[in-house]
């Protein structure tokens, strides 16, 4: 019997995988100890824990375990990582280049930098949510400290070059900071051939568990510091104080070994899945693939119905648990500035669905996916006026609509 | 003083097995009434009737990129001055749908006049709309005097003033 609504929305978070919460268990009972405690086997336990982490996270991403920084999830790693080379860099420049799609954590410290005197440019995106290279190189001055662009998109999955925007930052003398939340754990991140020099993830966008994250931070070639964005203890190498979330920590390393040993399979079985829900679901007319289809995470699908709006569409596949583009709870409806960057009309980009699939995502779940979208957007478009005005061969363009 | 006795429990074993237990919430239940959802699941009324004919009114209210586009129909019996069948189509949410839906139910077998004096806040009532969702009902409003006024117009009556006070 398949148990609904189904989760389809791992971008957003996905479940913990069983092995990693076994492997959390003994750091949320017995091994209590706090990492920092460096007078008894309590501490000991505990930090030894804390280690293993690091060298399993450091062999998934291919740095040094010394360059881990725990902290409380990929908002906090980006924050500390834009503000803290910021800070740490202001005699060098106040100049921050990102890009128009990125997440909010790092969109909204970038307008804090702003406020705080820094200048920012924000790249825009192709159609295919893709930035372009010259635009980057452009951009760049002397003036620049950093380059901020995330590997995969949370909405479309869109993969940006990675390489190509690391070699331009680094041929004006700027470090490269990517948001690899979405990435890491799903496709090769690889910091030293990629070129990162700071990257936020976090582990439960890899069924690991909420509220521990990581920022990786270079220490050699160059030798990359940031300034601490909370005072107290002084853990991780000054970087980022707190007592660290064993439990956490060991969830997140495992995450990230699971991550490593199963990436080729669940590549090959995501993307397959992935694929058919796509091609079902571009059988309904008037359906688009919103980003790029050739560089984009295995995992994700971002399709747009047109004639058929939003919240009656999230309405209709109530059985689904997936995100819109449309912010349909509030008044204001606002669609995803992510989809309209790319060019999305506003009623194109309310009416997208992102699927999200997971390890523990099945094809039967699938099946049942491609069906109950399928019948809800036909339903709905029988009941649209602008469907039979289109299907009438009526230009919705050139009527002129009621103010309302 | 008290003193505590703390055991940890020591389980040589633990669960590997994913016991996820879905809290039972209704999707719909969160955010709409049982008259929405069933106005929604089971529109009545949802259909196309012949424009080019004079008995009948066409309102199109709303615009796409709002979000919310209403076209409703009546068919007016001129000696009667009745009407005798409605109909519409909706492209928005669950409310909107639901608003135009209840409007052509209740349209029907109301003469002229009586379905102009339709009120808003009586669909409000009727759904139990939450106050994001008034701007619905005041779609469906003018979209009936908007089909009155098109009926109206075309057997040489005056269109009637739109108040857009809810505007």
């Amino acid at each position: 019997m398949l148990k609904l609504p189904i989760y389809l929305d791992n971008n957003a978070t996905t479940p913990l995988d069983p092995r990693v919460l076994e492997a959390m268990m003994p750091y949320l009972t017995e091994v209590f100890g706090n990492a920092a405690s460096r007078n008894h086997p309590f501490g000991w336990a505990a930090e030894e824990a804390v280690d293993y982490a690091r060298e399993q996270i450091a062999s998934l991403i291919h740095c040094d375990p010394k360059e881990i920084i725990f902290t409380s999830g990929a908002t906090e790693s980006d924050n500390l990582a834009i503000k803290g080379i910021f800070e740490m860099y202001a005699q060098k420049g106040n100049h921050i280049i990102t890009t128009t799609t990125e997440h909010k954590a790092v969109l909204d410290t970038c307008k804090h930098i702003e406020k705080l005197g820094g200048r920012v440019t924000y790249l825009p995106v192709d159609s295919e949510g893709l930035i372009s290279l010259e635009e980057l190189e452009a951009a760049m001055t002397p003036e620049t400290i950093l380059v901020t662009i995330m590997y995969g998109n949370n909405e479309t999955g869109t993969i940006q070059s990675i390489r190509e925007i690391a070699e331009i930052a680094h041929k004006h003398g700027a470090l490269f900071m990517t948001d690899g939340t979405q990435a890491v754990g799903k496709i090769p991140v690889d910091v030293q051939a990629d070129g990162i020099d700071l990257m936020a993830f976090t582990a439960h966008k890899i069924y690991g568990p909420k509220g521990v994250g990581a920022l990786y931070v270079r220490r050699k070639n160059p030798r990359v510091k940031v300034t601490a964005q909370m005072d107290g203890g002084g853990h991780e190498r000054g970087m980022r104080s707190g007592t660290l979330n064993v439990p956490g920590i060991v969830g997140l390393g495992k995450a990230c070994e699971i991550a490593q040993q199963d990436m080729e399979a669940d590549t090959k079985r995501l993307s397959t899945m992935r694929d058919r829900l796509e091609k079902e679901l571009l059988t309904l007319e008037e359906s688009y693939v919103n980003g790029s289809r050739e560089q984009r995470l295995p995992h994700v699908t971002n399709i747009s119905f047109k004639y058929v709006e939003g919240e009656g569409l999230m309405m209709g596949v109530k059985d689904l648990a997936v995100s819109s583009g449309s912010a349909c709870t509030s008044a204001s409806l606002e669609p995803s500035y992510v989809l309209k960057a790319l060019g999305l009309s506003d009623d194109l980009a309310h009416s997208s669905l992102r699927f999200g699939l997971s390890r523990f995502t099945t094809d039967e779940q699938i099946d049942y996916a491609i069906g109950h979208v399928k019948e809800a957007v036909t339903k709905l478009r029988e009941m649209s006026p602008l469907w039979e005005m289109f299907k009438d061969g009526v230009d919705l363009d050139k009527i002129e609509w009621a103010e309302h | 003083m008290l003193f505590f006795t703390v055991s940890i429990q020591r389980s040589t074993r633990h669960s590997t097995t994913f016991k996820t237990q879905y809290p039972k919430f209704n999707t719909f239940k969160m955010a709409y009434s049982d008259k929405v959802i069933d106005h929604y699941s089971n529109p009545r009324n949802v259909g196309t009737l012949d424009k080019s004919k004079k008995n009948v009114g066409t309102g199109l209210v709303g615009a796409p990129e709002c979000g919310d586009v209403m076209r409703l129909q009546i068919e007016v019996d001129e000696t009667t001055n009745t009407i005798t069948d409605a109909k519409f189509k909706t492209f928005g949410c669950g409310s909107a749908i639901a608003s135009s839906s209840l409007a052509t139910e209740w349209l029907k077998g109301k003469s002229v006049d009586e379905a102009l004096a339709i009120d808003n806040m009586e669909i409000v009532e009727e759904l139990a709309l939450p106050p994001v969702k008034i701007h619905c009902s005041v779609l469906a409003e003018d979209a009936i005097k908007s089909a009155i006024n098109d009926y109206r117009v075309k057997n040489g009556l005056p269109a009637l003033e739109m108040a857009k006070v809810h505007h």
